[in-house]
C-alpha cells in the first residue's frame, strides 16, 4: 500500500445558503481544494451526499459536479453512508490512491437541506434509519438519540447540565472559525435554559440543518514529492470502517457504540498509536449523548465517564484531549453528507499550522470520527503531520 | 403509497410475529431470518406477547410528514417480556408520566397518515399495563 497525502482542502461557509445550488457549493469547494494544491487535473472524484436524490431530486451527482467544475472525462461517484458519507468518500479516495488505482483524487462532500420544509427535511434524514420498524412507528434521529441520552441519564446517574460542556466549547471554538454557521459563544446558564426538543435533549444538545460543501486533495507520497508540498501535505495514517445493527433497538447494548470500538481499534493498529498519542479529536457531535458515547467507545474514558471530560476541560482547545477545534457539528453546522469532509480539512488546518485564532500549540496527530445513522456506519480517520 | 410493502409486515405490525430460534432459544423482533445472538437460521414464526417495559423515552414535538396531526407524541424502546427491544409509540399515557421500567402492554393504533389520498397505516403501539398482574 502507498503513503496517500492530502496535499489541498476546501471548504464553504457552512450556513442556510439559499443563493448557492447544490452544484455550485460542490464547485466552491473542489476548485477551492485544487487551488491550494495546485492541481489542474486528476483521476477520479468522489462526492459524499447523503440527500440530493430526495431533497434537490438530483442523483448522479458525482458526475454532475464533475462536469461543472471542468473535470468532465474524470472517474466520478456518489458515495452514500448517511451523515458518514463524506468520510465514506474520504476513504474511497485514500483507497484509490493507496491501491495505486490512481494517482491523485478529489473526494468532496456536499449538502444542501434548507430548500425543503423542516418536515421533509427531518423524515429526509431519517431514510438512514429502519424504515419498517422505526421509522413507521413515527422514530426521528432526534427522538433516537433523545432515548439514547435518557437511558444514559438513568443508567449512569447523570444529570442534565453535565453535558453543557459540550455545546459550550463547540461553540466557544466556532468563534473563531470563519466558516462555521453559529460564530456566538453560548454558557452553561444558556444551555440548561434552551428550549426541549426531544427531552431530555433540547436545542444546545443538536447540530443544525444546513448547507455546505469541502474537499481534499489526495495523492500518492511519490507525486507529493514532485509537487514540492512535502511541507504543507498531511499523511493518512490510518483509514477504518466498522458497522453496527441499523436500528437502534437492535443492539445488545444501545449504549455501547460497537462501530466508533470496531473502526477506532483498527485505526489505532493501522497508525501504530493509542488513544494517548491523539493531539485533537475531531469527533461526530451531532447530539451532546453521542460526543460522550463515542469518547467512551474509542477509548478516551471509561464507560459512563465521558462527561468528565467536559468537565474537567480536557475538550477545549487547552486542554489534554481537544474536540471539535473548529465548531464541531453543533456549531460549524452539520450538513450531513459532507461534515466528514470538513473534519478531515479542518484537522488539516490543525496539523499544517492554519487555524488561525483556534491554533493548537501541539498539533501533530489528528483523530476524525464520522457516525452514519445512530451509530450504524462509523469511520475513523487519523492524519499526521509530514 | 407502499402498498405491498406494508402487506409484507402485516404479522409483525398487528400481531408482533418475530421468529424463534430454535438452535439457541433466542426470541427474534423484528425478524431477521439469522439469529442476532447465534447467527444460524432462525426462520420459525413465533408471536410475542406484547407485555414488556419502557427501556428508554422521549416526546417528539418534532413529527416527521405522516405523524404531524399526532405530534406531540411518545416514543419508546420498550424490552419485551421474551428478550427483544422494539421501537414504538406510547398510547394512552401522559408523556410526563412515563417512566423507566413502566410496564406497557401492546395494543392496535393508527401509525401515520399519507395525506388524503394516501394509506392509513395500523400497527403496534403501548399503553400502561391494564392488568398488573397478567405477565
Amino acid at each position: 500500500m502507498r503513503d496517500v497525502i492530502i496535499t489541498g482542502i476546501g471548504q464553504t461557509p457552512v450556513g442556510e445558503l439559499w443563493d448557492k445550488s447544490l452544484r455550485h457549493l460542490g464547485h466552491d469547494a473542489v476548485v477551492a481544494a485544487m487551488q491550494d494544491a495546485g492541481i489542474e487535473q486528476a483521476d477520479a472524484l468522489y462526492v459524499g451526499n447523503m440527500l440530493s436524490g430526495e431533497l434537490s431530486g438530483q442523483e448522479h451527482l458525482a458526475t454532475l459536479i464533475a462536469d461543472f467544475v471542468g473535470l468532465r472525462g474524470i472517474e466520478a461517484a456518489k458515495i452514500e453512508a448517511a451523515c458518514a458519507s463524506g468520510a465514506a468518500a474520504v476513504r474511497a479516495g485514500i483507497m484509490a490512491v493507496a491501491s495505486g488505482m490512481a494517482d491523485v483524487v478529489i473526494a468532496a462532500g456536499v449538502e444542501k437541506m434548507t430548500d425543503t420544509l423542516p418536515e421533509d427535511t427531518t423524515a429526509g434524514l431519517a431514510l438512514a434509519a429502519d424504515q419498517e420498524y422505526e421509522v413507521a412507528e413515527g422514530a426521528t434521529f432526534l427522538a433516537l438519540n433523545a432515548m439514547l441520552m435518557q437511558r444514559y441519564m438513568h443508567e449512569y446517574g447523570v444529570a442534565k447540565r453535565d453535558f453543557a460542556p459540550f455545546p459550550v466549547n463547540a461553540h466557544a471554538n466556532a468563534q473563531g472559525n470563519p466558516n462555521a454557521m453559529f460564530r456566538m459563544a453560548i454558557s452553561a446558564e444558556k444551555y440548561e435554559r434552551a428550549p426541549l426538543v426531544a427531552p431530555p435533549i433540547n436545542v444546545m444538545d443538536s447540530s443544525p440543518i444546513c448547507d455546505g460543501a469541502a474537499a481534499v486533495v489526495l495523492v500518492s507520497g511519490e507525486r507529493a514529492s514532485a509537487f514540492g508540498q512535502g511541507k504543507r501535505g498531511v499523511r493518512v495514517a490510518a483509514t477504518a470502517a466498522a458497522t453496527d445493527t441499523l436500528a437502534v433497538h437492535d443492539r445488545r447494548d444501545p449504549l455501547w457504540l460497537e462501530a466508533a470500538y470496531l473502526s477506532s481499534r483498527r485505526a489505532f493498529a493501522q497508525a501504530g498509536l493509542s488513544p494517548d498519542d491523539i493531539d485533537l479529536f475531531e469527533l461526530h457531535d451531532a447530539f451532546s449523548i453521542m460526543s460522550v458515547l463515542a469518547l467512551e467507545a474509542c477509548g478516551f474514558a471509561e464507560r459512563g465517564r465521558g462527561v468528565e471530560l467536559g468537565a474537567s476541560g480536557a475538550i477545549t482547545l487547552g486542554g489534554r484531549l481537544p474536540i471539535t477545534t473548529m465548531g464541531g457539528l453543533k456549531a460549524r453546522g452539520h450538513p450531513v453528507g459532507a461534515t466528514g469532509v470538513y473534519q478531515i480539512v479542518e484537522i488539516v488546518q490543525q496539523l499544517r499550522g492554519e487555524a488561525g485564532a483556534n491554533q493548537l500549540a501541539h498539533a501533530h496527530v489528528g483523530m476524525a470520527q464520522n457516525i452514519g445513522g445512530s451509530g450504524a456506519t462509523i469511520l475513523t480517520h487519523i492524519l499526521a503531520g509530514a | 403509497m407502499h402498498i405491498a410493502r406494508n402487506w409484507r409486515v402485516k404479522r409483525q405490525r398487528y400481531s408482533l410475529q418475530g421468529e424463534l430460534c430454535h438452535h439457541c432459544g433466542s426470541h427474534v423482533f423484528p425478524p431477521r431470518d439469522v439469529c442476532p445472538e447465534c447467527a444460524r437460521p432462525a426462520y420459525d414464526p413465533f408471536r410475542l406477547s406484547g407485555l414488556g417495559e419502557v427501556y428508554s423515552h422521549t416526546t417528539v414535538y418534532e413529527a416527521p410528514a405522516g405523524f404531524q396531526e399526532q405530534a406531540p407524541y411518545s416514543l419508546a424502546l420498550i424490552r419485551l417480556h421474551e428478550g427483544p427491544l422494539l421501537t414504538a409509540q406510547l398510547t394512552d399515557v401522559d408523556p410526563k408520566e412515563v417512566r423507566i421500567g413502566m410496564p406497557v402492554e401492546m395494543v392496535t393504533r393508527k401509525l401515520s397518515v399519507e395525506g388524503d389520498e394516501g394509506l392509513i397505516q395500523y400497527g403496534y403501539k403501548f399503553r400502561p399495563r391494564l392488568l398488573a398482574q397478567a405477565a
